[in-house]
């Protein structure tokens, strides 16, 4: 099973002919994901060669879908044109399909573009947003799999915890702590650490809750908004499955903005301190030092007679 | 991205919307031309600093520490005050509850005439990360700080959320309107008001416009009597003019540096300088050297694909820093390669003549062979194999705990 994207998944790329979309193409071809082309206007009709075979390039995301019948689309577009990006693919799955995952990896979008792009992503119910400014989703599967995003495909395996987080290299981090006692992941979602965006933890936890493989969950927070208390008091109400958490930025100063956009304390709201209590008020299982996410997550495994 | 309000309150006329007459000045003498040319017997001067709380700030002396003036803003009655004003605030130290003991030196004005105020109000617009949407906030208590209405008198603020496919309504702006308490000439102003400064904050890619306080006249007009304004960096390519309205003197120097190499750095207090890519790695590495007793000096994120030249860079600006005792290097290779870290550490360690201990614990892409080439080295770099091991290697080589 695992969330969203199956292992055998049909990709689109947007931005498919620039550097970074064609760098991140190949890799994710060499992973095993399912790449069936990509999207670049006024590059329609050429093809571009992924680990030695060419793979075909359309000039709008309409023409892309109705030629290959996608079931996601990864956006490598720079920040001036990627809401556009979002909402032209949104707009074609569900055209086209009527569904669809669209996930988005440029970092640097205006806000304001994305209060936009959500709002239409939003009308149409079919079509799933990840990101931006995210790491993308990864399905690891038995041979290969679905990686769709920048992550090292190798440090991931097939297995039953499921990983969302709002940082990168933290759920990197996380994926090797699972790992390190023998556990791999169903599916890792990078919901991205911008103020407004696509999915968030709640819908996350749900899927991982009503996906079969998965057998317990690992968020991932991050300092500003209140996303992380949200999602724990419905965790608690709703989950069954063993959470086992972590926060960064206990002690990023407030008012400073932490590389991410949104990782900035205003006026003492979401800090890091706020968060861990939600969670643990939730009944999930804190980690104060990432490298003990998989210590504390074995512990839950054991607590749930999963080990 | 911040901007002054005298800035600000330029960007809100060009919009429509009211503003008191006032001049920018940067010397005693363009304060009193400005005096004389406003032909308001009573005048504001203000401070201009990146800052909140200047009213109720305090001016010293920034080689001596003496005490000048309190307050940042003064209501000044006659020229000789403006002068007396002017000259205490100008090249000045003002600390303010925003600004931390260091506080900021002065070097812009704005004399602005009298306002005849018949009551203060608080408005802000911001996005609203949870709703996803642009955020209208205000408030009957305006001049007083927003944080303590919001804990004490919750049901004094009102918001409205305005829906993106629709854009601002009519009825949630006469409501809002209403909320506060205003009718008739009072009202229409507001309405017309609120319209203009919606309009600037989309225009302009704001990421916060807070008026504290507006305020309604004598003669029921609406007026913004102060203007805190701030950017959406992420917009700055498509808004030329920005570039003029930043002070960079507002800006760490060495930040503005790592900005322009690629490199997300924030200063902190303490003495071990990290140097990490990805923000949210960054941050958990700051969060476990204090978990095992030592004091982050900094916030490094050299990014997703740095190179050589990025490292070296990160490494002499965290140098800089003259309480850095220590360096942790911490590295989870993705699209980065921990080769090509390694190499960036060693030439960066070897062109910097580094005399600190530095602990580097590299994970991912290509690992074992970062870690020959660091264990190669002639160099005293400390390896280590996972974050807490990390932490506590380079806490115990600074000497313990801060």
């Amino acid at each position: 099973m695992a969330i969203w994207i199956e292992e055998d998944a049909k990709v689109l790329v947007q931005g498919i002919t620039g550097k970074q979309g064609m760098f991140h193409a190949d890799k994710m071809v060499e992973y095993g994901t399912n790449i069936v082309g990509g999207c670049t206007p006024g590059k329609g009709g050429k093809t571009v060669e992924l680990q030695g075979n060419p793979y075909p390039v359309w000039n709008s995301m309409f023409e892309a879908i109705q030629a290959t019948d996608a079931d996601a689309t990864v956006i490598y577009v720079p920040p001036p044109f990627a809401a556009e990006a979002i909402m032209e693919a949104a707009d074609a799955f569900d055209t086209v399909k009527g569904e669809g995952v669209v996930v988005c990896i440029t970092e640097g979008i205006p806000t304001l573009d994305m209060v936009k792009a959500v709002a239409f992503v939003e009308n149409r119910p079919g079509v799933r947003l990840i990101g931006p400014n995210c790491p993308g989703i990864i399905t690891p599967g038995d041979n290969g799999g679905a990686k769709i995003g920048i992550m090292p495909g190798h440090i991931h395996a097939k297995g039953r915890i499921g990983i969302v987080s709002k940082s990168g290299t933290l759920t990197y981090e996380a994926v090797a702590q699972t790992m390190s006692i023998d556990e791999g992941q169903s599916t890792c979602v990078g919901i991205g650490g911008d103020p407004v965006n696509g999915t968030g933890f709640i819908e996350c936890l749900a899927a991982f809750q009503a996906d079969p493989q998965t057998a317990a969950i690992v968020m991932i927070g991050e300092i500003g908004g209140n996303a992380e208390q949200e999602a724990a008091a419905w965790a608690a109400e709703n989950v069954t499955k063993p959470i086992v958490g972590f926060v960064a930025g206990a002690t990023a100063p407030p008012g400073k903005r932490m590389g991410h956009a949104g990782a900035i304390i205003s006026g003492g709201k979401g800090t890091a301190e706020e968060k861990f209590e939600a969670f643990e008020a939730a009944g999930i299982a804190c980690a104060k030092d990432p490298s003990e996410l998989g210590a504390v997550l074995l512990e839950s495994l054991k607590a749930a007679g999963l080990r | 991205m911040n901007i002054h309000e005298y800035q600000g309150k330029a960007l809100l006329k060009a919009h429509g919307v009211p503003v008191p007459e006032g001049v920018h000045c940067t010397s005693v003498e363009d304060a009193l031309n400005a005096y004389d040319s406003l032909g308001s017997k009573v005048v504001a001067v203000k401070s201009q600093i990146h800052a909140g709380g200047r009213g109720k700030g305090t001016l010293f002396n920034p080689t001596s520490r003496d005490h000048v003036m309190d307050g940042g803003v003064k209501i000044a009655f006659s020229k000789d005050e403006v002068k007396t004003y002017a000259t205490n605030i100008l090249g000045n130290l003002l600390v303010t509850i925003q600004t931390g003991d260091e506080g900021k030196v002065v070097n812009n004005l704005y004399i602005e005439a009298g306002c005849d105020i018949a009551h203060e109000y608080y408005l802000a617009i911001l996005v609203d990360r949870e709703n996803k949407a642009v955020l209208i906030m205000a408030s009957t208590e305006g001049g007083m700080d927003i944080e303590h209405v919001a804990e004490t008198t919750p049901e004094k603020i009102h918001k409205i959320s305005v829906d993106p496919n629709a854009g601002l309504l009519g009825y949630q702006k006469r409501d809002l309107g209403l909320d506060l308490g205003l009718q008739g000439t009072a009202l229409k102003s507001f309405m017309k008001s609120l319209t203009s400064m919606y309009n600037m904050f989309l225009n302009n890619d704001c990421a916060m416009v807070e008026i504290n306080p507006l305020v309604k006249t004598g003669d029921d007009q609406i007026v913004a009597l102060d203007a805190k304004i701030s950017f959406d960096e992420n917009a700055e390519f498509r808004h030329k003019t920005w570039d003029e309205l930043r002070d960079l003197s507002e800006e760490e120097d060495v930040e503005i540096r790592a900005k322009e190499t690629g490199l997300s750095y924030v200063k902190l207090d303490g003495n071990i300088g990290c140097l990490v890519n990805g923000a949210g790695l960054a941050m958990a590495t700051m969060d476990v050297i204090k978990l095992y007793g030592g004091e982050p000096a900094n916030f490094l994120d050299v990014g997703g694909g740095a190179n050589e030249e990025q490292v070296k860079t990160a490494f002499s600006i965290i140098l800089e820093d003259p309480n850095v005792k220590g360096i942790l290097v911490n590295i989870f290779g993705g699209i980065m390669r921990c080769d090509i870290i390694a190499r960036g550490v060693i030439a960066a360690t070897e062109a910097l003549s580094l005399d600190v201990p530095l602990v580097v614990r590299l994970a991912g892409t290509n690992v074992d062979e970062g870690k020959a080439i660091l264990a190669a080295s002639e160099l005293n770099i400390h390896p280590a194999d996972d974050l807490a091991e990390g932490a506590q290697r380079i806490v115990e080589l600074i000497g313990g705990v801060a």
